[in-house]
């Protein structure tokens, strides 16, 4: 946002991304545990909002990585990435399994790019 | 930690640790892609061992992985970061009470412990039984979570600095937000939110500065408020 945070260099990059991270992650977590005591109840308008954060930024983090908008709808549509994930997808809701949603959508993605698509 | 009315080797803390080893299952996994995420970032052993160790919270971890790697700015990487976890406002809200009558220096040593799997183990455990001890409980399920988190992102780094880059690897990290996102989407106004989150931030995708994660995420909350104020 500022000229001296872009001026940092790579490392300089990471370390300050891992610690003003870490702050306000540590910030969130202790928020209520610490007020408690001051404050019987959290805000009704605090408390609706955050009940959709999961869902709308596990969903704007999964499918830019499987879909890209590409010109042809052949060339959306034909991408390993998609594939694999559309069926990951079905076992991810059928089973509830992270290990069996990872291992069948890596299996699908490498069959399609190693094989069908190759 | 250890207080004066009890030893360590209590059945409160042997139930949490008894209870979060299913789910290591899933936490495995995702600590590995958060290693190899971490290398293909660009980032060194002690850098990937500072994040998992500093931050401790896996989906903002890999948000800003990808971003750091992008060269998005310091301030978008933040900013994704921060919105991820905003959900822990509402983990340590729910979780207060349990905690009320603990020191101030206790409650800020288990509040940084707190994720997804130990909030919800444990809000669940402590409404149906009333005389288990909430720390010991919490610290049973929350402490190997941390272990094998950091265990699993030194693995990660090791085995993700071999493979090959055709291999695509890094796939896993969607496939493990794929995982965490079905399950969220349990009602109508939370599916309106994810639909409404991933459609935005893959048209928003090409916006300037990444800031397309971000424009998604703000999205599907209003979507998801807005399918909520409807269907009441």
């Amino acid at each position: 946002m500022t000229g001296g945070w872009i001026a940092l260099d790579g490392a300089a990059r990471v370390w300050v991304a891992i610690v003003v991270i870490g702050l306000a992650t540590y910030g969130f977590r202790v928020s209520f545990i610490h007020l408690f005591g001051r404050i019987e109840e959290v805000p009704e308008r605090i408390q609706r909002p955050l009940r959709y954060v999961p869902p709308a930024v596990l969903a704007a983090l999964v499918l830019p990585d499987l879909l890209t908008m590409r010109p042809s709808v052949v060339a959306t549509l034909a991408d390993e990435r998609l594939i694999a994930g559309v069926v990951a997808a079905v076992v991810a809701w059928r089973t509830e399994n992270v290990f069996a949603t990872i291992g069948v959508g890596m299996g699908v993605f490498w069959l399609f790019r190693f094989v069908v698509f190759a | 930690m250890s207080r004066a009315d009890g030893s360590f080797a209590d059945g409160d803390l042997w139930a949490g640790v008894r209870d979060v080893f299913p789910l290591m299952l899933g936490v495995i996994p995702f600590a590995l892609v958060a290693g190899i995420a971490a290398v293909n970032a660009g980032l060194t052993l002690t850098e990937a061992v500072a994040l998992s160790v500093i931050v401790f919270a896996g989906a903002s971890q890999l948000a800003a992985l990808d971003l750091l790697s992008s060269n998005a700015p310091l301030a978008v990487v933040v900013g994704t970061a921060v919105v991820i976890n905003l959900r822990m406002v509402m983990y340590s809200a729910s979780i207060a009470p349990h905690f009320a009558r603990y020191a101030a220096r206790m409650r800020a040593a288990l509040a940084y412990l707190l994720t997804d799997q130990a909030y919800a183990l444990s809000v669940a455990k402590f409404a149906e039984n009333d005389e288990r001890s909430r720390w010991r409980y919490y610290l049973g399920a929350a402490a190997p979570l941390w272990v094998v988190w950091q265990i699993g992102t030194v693995v990660g780094v090791v085995v993700g600095a071999g493979v090959p880059e055709r291999w695509g690897l890094t796939f896993a990290v969607p496939l493990v937000f794929l995982a965490l996102l079905v399950p969220a989407m349990k009602d109508r106004p939370t599916t309106a939110a994810g639909a409404a989150g991933g459609a935005v931030a893959v048209v928003a995708a090409g916006l300037p500065l990444n800031l397309g994660l971000l424009t998604g995420a703000v999205s599907g909350v209003a979507v998801g408020l807005l399918a909520e104020a409807i269907g009441r």
